[in-house]
């Protein structure tokens, strides 16, 4: 969700937009977390939600339109939310409904092409060159896709459609909620210089500073200024790439599906902790999403890398590379609690811990040394067991003893390692 | 103190004791090399980390008895240096001069009193030939586990049955057993130790060149949790390690299904030769059948290697995958012209084995037992 709208510029040239030459697709959901949340809450349609961890620490991940109209931001935190937007319902997330909802979405994409370049969960580019005879002109396909995924998945996508990735980009913000805008080739340098600076991408509220200070307000501005003004202000990679963008000129291709470089997950704890077996705990918890979604993902890595925020602020990462790559929550909590014990931390507070598994590759390709005397059936097979539970009856069906919720009031637990 | 000694004697003897010597003294007085000259004409040179424990005796002149300690390293560097003359060493005031020929040295004595006190000298358990020994430990050291995962696993596993030693090594990827007679000087003796691989290879490596090395274990070795080593007059102790050590007896496998001769020399060239494409981590791909043995490496996105040796083969053609460090490891340690491996699946441990001929009988005292390499489902 962008923090950021612009008003799109007015069509000077006469008839519908010719998508001639637009292969370029960018489809983003409209307010993808909170329109999948409220799927299962079809009362709270039309009334402000805030879609976020409810907690005093929690922030913003998404909002609907109604919620965004009185400044609610994605990445706010979510007090700050609150008080401008009193009124506002607020809905812990379901990521397995947003991991599902992603997975029918990018299926719908590929029906229709395979250069597929996703960029999270809910937005992807595509391009559609080779898709043309079979399926229609580039706005048709659009159409095509808005209807599919309107009619299957009950939520609403804008599409942005022109000749390169950042103009689909734009075109597709400009076209919220639940639009289609068509930049035709023959009026992308129009198009793009009607805009102000900010809408070029890459151009953050640092450049923008610079651009103003420079007096240059409008995209049109800075297709008019030498390049070596840019270049000065900017650096010479920034420089000659803003240049090129307020021309129209964009030579990125879509690349399809991005092989991810790394899996992780952290968790910041509703007040600090200290106690080094709680901690423990909580990297348990973050070792068995990382690794569950590695192995949904089929990946393995051979680097396992904790991240550990004190109460402070000051943050801490510390990684161990194993002898080979894994896909086993047993194996990363091992490696991640090793690397927590090598800290020595001496009842320290901690706001946050995180577990992240690097150096991916394709688990199908990633060599296993057999041990001597593994079993036939070993803990991979039970993680895997736990997977296809988790698939059936939905996460936390199966899970380590220690994660069990303890009830209100019990006396204490007994507290185990996993082991 | 005061004694005259050989050069060559001197130095052979500093040297040998000095191999113990901490690289970083828990304590100060530990990086010393301790001298005790007795009336007898003989000299005991000693040096300790309360691990491992060295100790020499040699003859020599001895005007006046006495102890003294000095520091190991720079001993043993003089001592190698000196002059082919005899050695006169003698204390004067908080001194030690060391006079061969025309050249003198003047060594700082360390506090012998704050010296720790050694392990008491062992009593043999039994004997074994020394180079049977040092060859055995080789063979099984290798399998020993070199990292700090499980502790347990960097020992060599050390049974004694009667006049039967095993010696036994896993690091959980491959596994190493070596069986080997010796002399125990009771015939009911019985024993496991567990001597931390290191040390155990160092000393056997130490004390072999002798024809016989003695072993003193159990109450023997002066105390349980110490293993005692003799050859000679060098003695030496170590700390064994402590720990449950896991069962291993279910790990040989009990049928074989494809075996598989080969020339050592040859299969270890070419395995050397493939494994050049492998990247860290990614296997060696074996392929038994035809009566050859097929080795590839690499793959299709990056270089590859492929090599064809001789072998034969007998039952199903078998493909299968290893770590090239440890097949060679293993290739390595067999010891013979020949080498058998036998087969069940792809999936389960290999077994490696010497023999002498093409067409003779397997030397099964000594077994090389390895996991393969499999990708992931």
């Amino acid at each position: 969700m962008s923090r950021r709208q612009f008003a799109a510029p007015v069509r000077t040239a006469p008839g519908p937009p010719d998508d001639t030459g637009c292969t370029i697709l960018h489809v983003d959901m409209d307010a993808f977390y909170a329109s999948a949340t409220l799927l299962a809450h079809p009362h709270l349609v039309g009334t402000p939600v805030i879609i976020g961890g409810s907690g005093n620490r929690g922030v913003v991940l998404s909002a609907t339109y109604e919620a965004r109209r009185f400044g609610v931001t994605s990445a706010m935190p979510m007090a700050r939310a609150r008080r401008l937007c009193p009124s506002a319902t607020v809905l812990p997330p379901e990521h397995e409904v947003y991991a599902a909802i992603s997975a029918a979405v990018m299926d719908t994409f590929w029906s229709i092409t395979p250069l597929v370049e996703p960029l999270s969960l809910d937005e992807a580019f595509l391009d559609v060159s080779g898709a043309l005879r079979r399926l229609g002109g580039p706005a048709s396909i659009a159409q095509l896709i808005r209807d599919t995924i309107a009619d299957e998945q009950r939520i609403t996508c804008s599409v942005g459609v022109a000749p390169s990735k950042y103009l689909a980009k734009i075109a597709s913000g400009l076209a919220k909620p639940d639009g289609m805008v068509v930049v035709p080739a023959a009026e992308v340098v129009g198009f793009v210089q009607a805009l102000p600076v900010g809408a070029l991408w890459g151009v953050g509220e640092r450049t923008e500073e610079a651009l103003t200070r420079l007096g240059l307000r409008t995209v049109g501005d800075i297709a008019h200024t030498p390049v070596s003004t840019l270049v000065r202000a900017l650096g010479d990679a920034a420089g000659h790439h803003l240049h090129d963008l307020a021309w129209g000129r964009d030579t990125r291709r879509v690349q399809p599906s991005q092989r991810e470089r790394s899996i992780g997950s952290n968790q910041t704890f509703e007040t600090d902790l200290d106690d080094a077996d709680e901690i423990r705990r909580r990297i348990l918890a973050q070792a068995t999403r990382t690794c569950s979604r590695a192995r949904s993902a089929r990946m393995a890595g051979r680097t396992v890398t904790l991240t550990v925020r004190f109460s402070d602020f000051t943050t801490i990462t510390r990684s161990k590379t194993l002898r080979e790559p894994t896909d086993s929550t047993k194996a990363v909590y091992e490696a991640a609690v090793a690397l927590f014990d090598g800290l020595g931390l001496q009842r320290a507070r901690l706001r946050l811990v995180g577990v992240r598994l690097e150096k991916l590759l394709d688990s199908a390709q990633a060599p296993v040394q057999g041990l001597l005397d593994e079993p036939e059936y070993g803990w991979r097979d039970a993680e895997r067991a736990v997977d296809r539970a988790a698939a059936r009856f939905g996460r936390g069906a199966v899970q380590p003893a220690s994660l069990l919720k303890t009830r209100q009031g019990a006396s204490d637990p007994p507290r185990r390692d996993l082991s | 103190m005061k004694f005259r000694v050989e050069r060559d004697v001197l130095a052979e003897a500093v040297s040998w004791v000095a191999r113990g010597l901490p690289a970083r003294p828990p304590v100060p007085v530990l990086s010393g090399i301790l001298l005790v000259a007795d009336a007898e004409g003989t000299v005991t040179l000693s040096a300790f980390d309360y691990e491992v424990s060295a100790k020499i005796t040699i003859a020599a002149d001895v005007a006046e008895p006495g102890t003294v300690l000095v520091l190991g390293r720079l001993l043993a560097d003089i001592s190698r240096n000196l002059p082919a003359r005899p050695v006169d060493v003698a204390v004067d005031g908080n001194k030690v001069q060391v006079t061969c020929g025309s050249s003198r040295f003047s060594l700082l004595q360390m506090p012998a009193d704050d010296y720790p006190t050694l392990p008491a000298s062992p009593q043999a358990s039994g004997s074994i030939d020394g180079q049977a020994f040092t060859h055995a430990v080789a063979q099984v050291s290798v399998a020993a586990d070199k990292g700090d995962t499980l502790p347990i696993l960097t020992g060599v596993r050390v049974e004694i049955d009667g006049d039967r030693m095993t010696l036994l090594a896993t690091d959980r990827y491959r596994l190493a057993m070596r069986e080997l007679t010796w002399n125990p000087t009771q015939s009911d003796a019985s024993h496991v130790v567990l001597i931390p691989a290191k040390t155990l290879s160092d000393t056997a490596r130490s004390l072999g060149a002798a024809g016989s090395v003695d072993l003193a274990v159990g109450s023997a070795a002066g105390g349980d949790g110490l293993v005692g080593f003799e050859a000679g007059s060098r003695r030496t102790t170590t700390r064994l390690l402590d720990g449950e050590y896991p069962k291993v007896s279910s790990i040989f496998p009990t049928s074989t299904d494809t075996e598989a001769v080969v020339k050592t020399a040859d299969l270890v060239e070419a395995v050397k030769r493939v494994a050049l494409v492998a990247e860290r981590n990614t296997p060696v791909r074996l392929r038994f059948g035809d009566d050859q043995v097929a080795i590839e490496a690499g793959t299709g996105d990056d270089a590859q290697a492929s090599e064809a040796v001789e072998s034969t083969v007998t039952g199903p053609d078998i493909e299968i995958a290893f770590n090239p460090h440890y097949l060679l490891d293993g290739l390595g340690a067999v010891g013979t012209a020949y080498t058998r491996i036998s087969f069940t699946q792809a999936s389960r441990p290999a077994v490696l084995s010497g023999q002498e001929s093409a067409d003779g009988e397997a030397d099964l005292s000594y077994r090389y037992v390895l996991m393969p390499v499999r990708f992931a489902s």
